[in-house]
């Protein structure tokens, strides 16, 4: 098998072995739990709610939803009655609207749950359908909706669906576990996904150093033709979907274009689960898999979670805190956000909660650039950040466009790199915030 | 848990090992080989000297940076290998004050009136031999053949004025004299450094360890040395003169691993560090085969130096998915 890769990049170390060993562990909430479910959990218009204070809701149920095409419905993952529908923080730091279920603990379903599960006789649109009412999202962490990404412009001929589990982020290891203990669905999921697109192959790219989930994919997927099972080189950023789709295929999609431009679709290893328990077993999105690590926790490992719960109430349940914590980042370490309070919900997109002592979580002071020109060699967008910075330094915005500042995809590796640690991958995330917000007003 | 006070910053929330001092430490612990076999075949002034060097590269460093109210980066050691640098490219027999002479020139003028670490435009150790050449030729170009370690002044003395054609014959003087072939023996000498020349330059296989070092620890890439030395290499072979005795004499290695690679006045894209090789390879042989000077190292560097932010211009990377301009 031919080991794929992109150019340039960088090799932190990967820090997996803290969690990558252990297996799945399915964790639910007590009963009086107060479960806070934000109305906007995913990119596009935010939810409305469909029910009110008082009411009883049953796990599984619909408790959002939004008439825009461009959003997707949030589910309740527990039984149990809505105590209020208030703004509450949100691990991105933002307030939103959101509806507080204090837990039965009964777990009792909605009677709609796992009625329609011959799936193999659905069509195309039911499929879409399907993924569309479970509300599942891109759950690696950019919350694009999927029934969206799925049903891409007739004009873009899709010809591969490439399962990203690269999992190139440090401490992550939700994917790696999923590949190994439930290789089938994955498969299943991936075969689904396969007959709404009947002209693509399926890809499953993942990263040498999961050689054990190689193996499984490869022995699972025999006997099917349009499933192969390639490995990418250990690498930041292997899992962002412009270096996976280079690695994989060897094309670029265009700056400023989508993966549909060049005829692929790269989903995330959990969401291809979800789409399989939305349509071979009929049940929508309630839960997700998360990585709990850092030197701060007492039990590091891999989680089974219910949407909702907060990351204390998490953290609380697996064993809490073994030392003090000075840092918590919801995701991994490259990209991330520090979280300044744990009274936040675990969302669709929490993939990974770190918490680290303050011994971990220190970083060093800024120097003068000495132009060593790491971050050149090292960005795989081919951009020069210390150009960009002094850039951004300097004010000059335009300059900032024409050196190509919007086609960073943020994956901090010259921040990573830079000996002078200079926060490159910082200024240049708010200065494209800033020409973004300053065209909008044009 | 209840009042826990967490940290925020932005991402990436793991960074390298890597800082600015271990890079300079890197950097003299590459030079550590080549600078203490100057110290055995040139005596105990050579050792003077690089403390001398280090020491006042330091000193004004942290005297410039304390009257002009800056922060003192000292610790960064940039001002040590400087200094180191500076007195490995001066020869042995000249008077003590000079190191300091070359030591101001190289921290006031070339870094810091220019903005200090990564903001000088040429090569502050080289800036400052140009400039002590140009001032002080006499003692610049007083080059003594090798006496050993525990040689005494009057020794040296000695064996500077009973020949002084041995005294001033470096390898490449003689070279470019005509009629000199070098043996097996001259390339044993000349790798292991028993020849004239500036005390850090004369031991090619020291040098070489030195460079492969900073090669495996990243410090440098292999473009800017690589590209230097095969481009002389071709260049004297082409002009009919001694290829692979030329890579071993004269401040090729230092130059090509220390000097040409210096971060600030290097460039920073990959191809225009192949440039800025190419270049110092041309102008280096061009300078040894037709120049005045027997050495065209030093001045290579300098004049490719200038050239470089011109170089990263031309030479940015292909970015990613770029779409051409008429596109749109």
């Amino acid at each position: 098998m031919r080991t794929l890769t992109f150019k340039r990049g960088i090799h932190p170390p990967d820090s997996k072995s803290y969690t990558d060993w252990s297996p799945i562990k399915i964790l639910m909430p007590d009963k009086g739990l107060l479960m806070t479910i934000p109305l906007s959990q995913h990119i596009g218009a935010p939810c409305e709610s469909l029910v009110k204070k008082g009411d009883r809701v049953l796990l599984g149920q619909k408790i959002a939803d939004s008439s825009a095409a461009f959003s997707a419905p949030i589910h309740s993952s527990v039984s149990g009655t809505v105590t209020d529908i208030k703004p509450m923080l949100t691990p991105s730091g933002t307030m939103c609207n959101s509806i507080i279920i204090e837990n039965d603990g009964l777990f009792e379903e909605h009677p709609s749950l796992g009625k329609d599960t011959s799936y193999a006789s659905f069509s195309r649109e039911k499929i879409l359908e399907k993924i569309k009412e479970a509300g599942i999202v891109g759950l690696g962490g950019a919350g694009f909706p999927t029934h969206i990404k799925q049903n891409p412009p007739k004009e873009k001929k899709i010809d591969t669906i490439i399962l990203n589990a690269a999992e190139c982020e440090p401490y992550l290891t939700t994917d790696h576990r999923v590949l190994i203990e439930k290789t089938d669905r994955v498969i299943k999921g991936l075969e689904i996904l396969l007959t709404l697109h009947p002209n693509a192959k399926g890809i499953i790219a993942v990263e040498t150093n999961k050689p054990d989930a190689i193996a499984a994919l490869t022995k699972s997927s025999e006997g099917n033709s349009k499933i192969e099972v390639v490995s990418v080189l250990t690498k930041y950023p292997q899992g962002s979907e412009k270096q996976m789709i280079d690695a994989v295929t060897g094309r670029q999609v265009p700056s400023g274009g989508l993966p549909a431009d060049v005829g692929c679709i790269v989903d995330n290893v959990d969401t291809v689960l979800a789409i399989e328990r939305a349509v071979a077993k009929d049940r929508p999105l309630m839960r997700r898999i998360v990585t709990l690590s850092g030197d701060a926790v007492k039990c590091p490992g891999n989680y089974q979670v219910r949407l909702g719960m907060s990351f204390k109430d998490f953290i609380e349940a697996t064993g809490g805190f073994k030392e003090e914590p000075a840092k918590v980042i919801a995701g991994g370490p490259m990209m991330g956000v520090a979280v300044y309070s744990l009274d936040i919900p675990i969302i669709k997109t929490s993939s990974a909660i770190l918490c680290f002592t303050e011994k971990a979580a220190v970083l060093p002071p800024e120097n003068n650039c000495i132009r060593c020109g790491k971050c050149v060699e090292h960005c795989p967008m081919g951009l020069m950040p210390l150009e960009l910075n002094s850039d951004i330094m300097a004010d000059d915005m335009e300059s900032f466009e024409k050196h190509h500042g919007l086609d960073c995809i943020e994956c901090g590796s010259c921040s990573y790199i830079c000996p002078a640690k200079r926060h490159l991958a910082q200024s240049i995330r708010t200065a494209k915030r800033n020409v973004m917000a300053m065209k909008k007003k044009k | 848990m209840e009042n826990t006070k967490l940290i925020v910053s932005s991402t990436p929330h793991i960074r390298s090992k890597d800082s600015i001092q271990s890079i300079m430490r890197d950097v003299l612990i590459a030079l550590t080989p080549a600078a203490l076999m100057g110290i055995w075949y040139f005596g105990i002034k050579a050792l003077l000297i690089i403390a001398i060097s280090i020491a006042s590269s330091i000193f004004f460093e942290a005297a410039f940076q304390k009257i002009t109210k800056k922060s003192i980066t000292i610790t960064d050691l940039s001002a040590a290998v400087t200094g180191l640098l500076l007195a490995m490219n001066l020869p042995v027999e000249i008077p003590f004050w000079l190191p300091i002479v070359g030591a101001f020139f190289a921290i006031i003028v070339a870094k810091q009136l220019f903005g200090g670490l990564g903001q000088n435009f040429i090569n502050p150790a080289l800036a400052a031999r140009a400039f002590l050449l140009a001032s002080y030729p006499t003692p610049m170009t007083n080059f003594t053949s090798p006496t050993g370690l525990f040689a005494n002044s009057d020794t040296v003395a000695k064996a500077t004025s009973l020949a002084d054609a041995v005294s001033n014959a470096t390898p490449l003087s003689r070279l470019n004299e005509g009629a000199f072939i070098p043996e097996i023996s001259d390339y044993i000498d000349a790798l292991s450094g028993n020849i004239g020349g500036c005390i850090g330059e004369t031991c090619a296989i020291a040098l070489i360890i030195g460079g492969i070092y900073l090669l495996v620890r990243r410090v440098i890439s292999w473009r800017i040395p690589v590209t230097y030395i095969l481009t002389v290499f071709i260049l004297s072979w082409f002009f009919g003169r001694t290829p692979l005795y030329e890579l071993l004499i004269g401040g090729l290695m230092l130059g090509a691993f220390f000097m040409a690679t210096d971060y600030s006045s290097s460039p920073v894209t990959p191809l225009g560090q192949l440039i800025m090789g190419f270049g110092c390879g041309v102008l280096t042989a061009l300078i040894r085969s037709y120049g005045s000077y027997p050495e065209g190292v030093s001045y290579s560097i300098l004049l490719m130096n200038l050239a470089v932010p011109l170089i990263d211009r031309y030479t940015k990377p292909k970015i990613f998915g770029e779409v051409k301009k008429n596109d749109k």
